[in-house]
C-alpha cells in the first residue's frame, strides 16, 4: 500500500513537471513564429511594434552597456553623461554591464533591461530573436546628425527598417607591455606565429568572435585560403583559423572577458601581449600599467555599435529619450573620448578634445570600411559565395571550446 | 464573556480532533509541503534538466526547437575535447579532496582530543569564519595571492596561473567542509577507546589505524561529497586563477551564455550528476554511508 501511494505520488509529480515543459513549449514557439518578413542574410524577424509617438517619460530606465557606455561619474568624477539624463528627463537610470556579446544576447532574453548598445555581432540575434523591437527614427531628434553611412547597415537594420541608433565605433587594438615587449609589435603576428617569444604571458578574448581576429590575419598572411571576410568562413577556413587559435593556445597565458582582469593582470605583468579595447589601455595608463596599444599592420576586427530597445520594454518614453541623448553631441562625445572609439554623431567632434576625431578617423567613411566590424557568422555566406555554406556562430562556439581544449 | 475562550479552544480541539482521527491526514500536511518541494522543485528541475538536454536550439535566435534529439550526447561522445574536459575535471576534484582530507585529519583531530574546550570553541569559530566572507572576494584574494610579483610570488612558491592553483584555491575554498564533518565524527570517539588501546600496547600508528581510523571513514566520506561534488560543479575559480584551462562548468557555462544552446549545456550538466551519482553508489558500496 505503502509502496503504491508513494509511486503515484512520484508519478504526479513528474506529470506536473512534464506539463510545466509542455506549456512553455506552447509559449516560446508562439513568439519565436514566423509571422515576420523575410530579410537578409535569410532569417526572419519577428514582427514587434514600433512606437508611434511619445508620451511622458516613466520615472525609471534600466540600461544594459558595454563597460563604460554609461558613466555615471562613479569611475571618474569629470566621466558623467547619466546625471545630466536622470535631471533632464527625470528617468532614473540602473546601469548593468557586461563583457560578452553573447552575455548581452542572453541578458536581453531575460527582458528586464530596456535599452541595449549591441554590437553586430549581437543585433541580428536580438532582432532575429524579437528581443528588440524595431525603432522610430522620426522619434529621435539627433538622429539626423548621424553619419549617414552608419545608417541603414547590415547590422542595425533589416529590409532598410533601422533597430537602433548607431552609437559608434571602433577596432580592436593590440596592447604591449613596453617594458617587456621589444621591439614593439607592428602585426598580429606577436600574438600568432611568434606567440612563443612571450609563452605563458599572451592574452586574447575569450569569447568566439575571437575566431574572426585569427581569420583576419590568416586572410592577410596566406591568401590561397581565400579568405574574403573573417566572419564568413567556410569549413576548411574554420579549421585553419582553429589551428592557428590551437598553435595561440600554448602560449596563451589567461583569456579575458572582464575588462578589470585584463587591466590587472597586465598591471602584474602576468600578461603581456594581447588584444584590447582602447578603453582598457586608458583605464591601465591611469593605474600606471606600462602599457602601449596600436592598430597592426593586418587591420582589425572592431565594433559598430547600435543602441537598441528592448521589445518587452515597459519605460517606452525613458528609452526613447535615452537613445536621444546617448546620441547627442555632448554625450556621444563623451562616450567616445572614454571608451576611445568614433562618435556616431557630426557633431560630436567639435565638442571632443583636439585632433581627437582625426586619431579614430571619426567620420572617415573609407577608414571605417576597413574595419572588421563584428557581425554574427551565418549560414549563408556574408562574403556573398553561394557555392558553399559557411559555418554558424554554433560551430564557432564548439570551435572555440575545442580550442581552449 | 467566559464562554468565548472555552468556545475557541473547542473549536481548536475539534480541528487537533480531526488531526487526531486522521493520522494519514496528519502526516500528509506534515511531510506535503517539503514533498512537494522535493519532488517538483528538486526532482522536477532535473528531470526538466535532462528533458532539455533531448532537444535542439535554432542556430541563429537561440531559441529552443523542441523536436526530440540525441544530437547533443551523440557530440559528448564522439568530440574528443569534452572527454578531455571531463577527466580534467575529475582530476581537479580528486586532488582537492585529497588535499583537504590530508590539510582536515591533523586540524580536526587536534579540535576534537587534544585542544582545551575554550580552545576547542576558539577553534571551530576560526574554521567557520571564512564562511562568512563572499566567494568571490576569496577566489580574487587567490588571484592576488598567485600573482607574478604577489606574495606567494615573492617567497618562490607560487605556481603561477593555472590547475596548480585552482586546486589550491578550491581546496581553501571547501577546507571547512571537510573539517567540521571530521571533528564532529572524532568528538564521538571516546578517549577512553584511545586510552585503552594504548594500555593494551598498540602504538600509535596501530590505534590509529584500528580506533581511530574506522570512526574518521564515515565522516572522511560526508566530507568528501561535500568537496568532490562542490569542485565538480566549480566554474569560477578556474575562471580567476585557473590560467586558461576550463572545466565542466565552464563548458556549462559559454554553452549556454557564449552559444545560447540551453540544451547542450544541460546535456553537458548531466556529466557531473552522473558522475556523482556513480560516486555516491561506490561509497555506498564501501559502507561508509551506514555508520553515518
Amino acid at each position: 500500500m505503502k509502496q503504491t501511494t508513494r509511486l503515484a505520488a512520484t508519478a504526479a509529480a513528474l506529470a506536473l513537471a512534464l506539463s510545466g515543459c509542455g506549456t512553455s513549449s506552447g509559449d516560446d514557439s508562439g513568439d519565436g513564429g514566423s509571422s515576420g518578413s523575410e530579410a537578409q542574410g535569410g532569417f526572419t524577424a519577428p514582427d514587434v511594434p514600433m512606437a508611434e509617438e511619445l508620451g511622458d517619460t516613466e520615472g525609471s530606465l534600466s540600461v544594459l552597456a558595454w563597460p563604460g557606455y554609461a558613466e555615471d561619474g562613479s569611475t571618474d568624477k569629470s566621466v558623467d553623461w547619466v546625471t545630466p539624463f536622470e535631471k533632464e528627463t527625470g528617468c532614473q537610470v540602473d546601469v548593468k554591464y557586461f563583457g560578452t556579446s553573447d552575455e548581452a544576447v542572453n541578458l536581453m532574453k531575460s527582458g528586464q533591461y530596456d535599452v541595449v548598445s549591441a554590437s553586430g555581432d549581437a543585433s541580428l540575434r536580438l532582432v532575429a530573436g524579437g528581443d528588440v523591437a524595431p525603432v522610430n527614427t522620426d522619434l529621435i531628434d539627433n538622429y539626423a546628425d548621424v553619419w549617414s553611412f552608419l545608417k541603414d547597415r547590415d547590422w542595425n537594420s533589416v529590409d532598410g527598417q533601422m533597430y537602433g541608433v548607431p552609437h559608434g565605433y571602433g577596432a580592436n587594438l593590440l596592447m604591449y607591455n613596453t617594458d617587456v615587449v621589444d621591439p614593439a609589435p607592428t602585426s598580429w603576428s606577436a600574438v600568432f606565429d611568434e606567440a612563443s617569444t612571450y609563452a605563458g604571458k599572451v592574452t586574447a578574448y575569450d569569447s568566439p568572435i575571437y575566431i574572426a581576429d585569427a581569420a583576419l590575419y590568416l586572410m592577410k598572411t596566406q591568401p590561397d585560403l581565400g579568405i574574403e571576410d573573417p566572419y564568413a568562413l567556410d569549413e576548411d577556413q574554420l579549421a585553419a583559423a582553429v589551428d592557428l587559435l590551437k598553435k595561440q593556445r600554448e602560449n596563451v597565458g589567461e583569456y579575458w572577458s572582464d575588462y578589470l582582469k585584463e587591466i590587472q593582470s597586465f598591471k602584474t605583468g602576468d600578461s603581456v601581449v594581447g588584444t584590447t579595447w582602447q578603453v582598457i589601455v586608458n583605464l591601465a595608463k591611469d593605474e600606471k600599467a606600462p602599457v602601449e596599444a596600436i592598430l597592426p599592420d593586418e587591420g582589425a576586427t572592431g565594433w559598430s555599435d547600435t543602441w537598441m530597445v528592448s521589445s518587452e520594454t515597459e519605460h517606452p518614453n525613458c528609452a526613447y529619450a535615452w537613445l536621444d541623448h546617448i546620441i547627442s553631441p555632448e554625450a556621444n562625445a563623451a562616450v567616445a573620448e572614454w571608451f576611445g572609439e568614433a562618435p556616431a554623431n557630426e557633431k560630436a567632434c567639435d565638442l571632443t578634445s583636439k585632433g581627437f576625431c582625426e586619431t579614430y578617423h571619426a567620420g572617415d567613411e573609407s577608414y571605417a570600411e576597413q574595419i572588421h566590424y563584428w557581425t554574427t557568422p551565418i549560414e549563408q555566406c556574408l562574403d556573398g559565395r553561394t557555392d558553399v555554406s559557411c559555418t554558424t556562430y554554433q560551430d564557432w562556439t564548439q570551435a572555440w571550446t575545442e580550442i581552449k581544449g | 464573556m467566559a464562554a468565548q475562550p472555552r468556545q475557541g479552544s473547542g473549536a481548536a480541539t475539534s480541528r487537533s480532533g480531526v488531526l487526531h482521527r486522521h493520522p494519514r491526514l496528519r502526516l500528509g500536511l506534515l511531510l506535503g509541503p517539503p514533498m512537494l518541494w522535493l519532488g517538483v522543485l528538486y526532482l522536477g528541475s532535473l528531470a526538466a534538466l535532462f528533458i532539455t538536454s533531448l532537444w535542439s536550439v535554432d542556430p541563429f535566435g537561440g531559441n529552443i526547437e523542441r523536436v526530440w534529439t540525441l544530437d547533443n550526447y551523440r557530440d559528448l561522445f564522439t568530440i574528443d575535447v569534452y572527454r578531455t574536459i571531463t577527466i580534467r575535471t575529475i582530476l581537479i576534484a580528486v586532488a582537492v579532496t585529497v588535499v583537504d582530507a590530508l590539510l582536515a585529519f591533523p586540524i580536526a583531530l587536534y579540535m576534537a582530543k587534544v585542544a582545551s574546550p575554550r580552545l576547542q570553541r576558539a577553534l571551530v569559530i576560526a574554521v567557520l569564519t571564512p564562511l562568512w566572507a563572499s566567494y568571490l572576494v576569496k577566489a580574487y584574494a587567490w588571484r592576488g595571492m598567485l600573482a607574478t610579483g604577489g606574495p606567494l610570488d615573492d617567497l618562490g612558491l607560487s605556481p603561477g596561473y593555472g590547475l596548480a592553483a585552482t586546486v589550491v584555491t578550491l581546496s581553501y575554498l571547501w577546507l571547512p567542509y571537510m573539517i567540521l564533518p571530521m571533528y564532529a565524527g572524532l568528538e564521538r570517539l571516546p578517549s577512553s577507546l584511545v586510552e585503552a588501546s594504548a594500555d593494551l600496547g598498540a602504538t600509535t600508528r596501530t590505534t590509529m589505524r584500528r580506533v581511530v581510523l574506522p570512526v574518521l571513514m564515515p565522516a572522511a566520506v560526508a566530507g568528501s561529497i561535500f568537496t568532490f561534488s562542490l569542485t565538480l560543479g566549480d566554474y569560477i575559480a578556474v575562471k580567476i586563477v585557473g590560467g586558461a584551462n576550463q572545466m565542466l562548468g565552464n563548458v556549462v557555462y559559454d554553452s549556454f551564455l557564449t552559444g545560447n544552446n540551453l540544451p547542450f549545456a544541460a546535456a553537458v550538466a548531466t556529466i557531473p550528476v552522473v558522475v556523482m551519482l556513480a560516486y555516491l553508489t561506490a561509497v555506498r558500496r564501501t559502507g561508509a554511508l551506514d555508520s553515518l
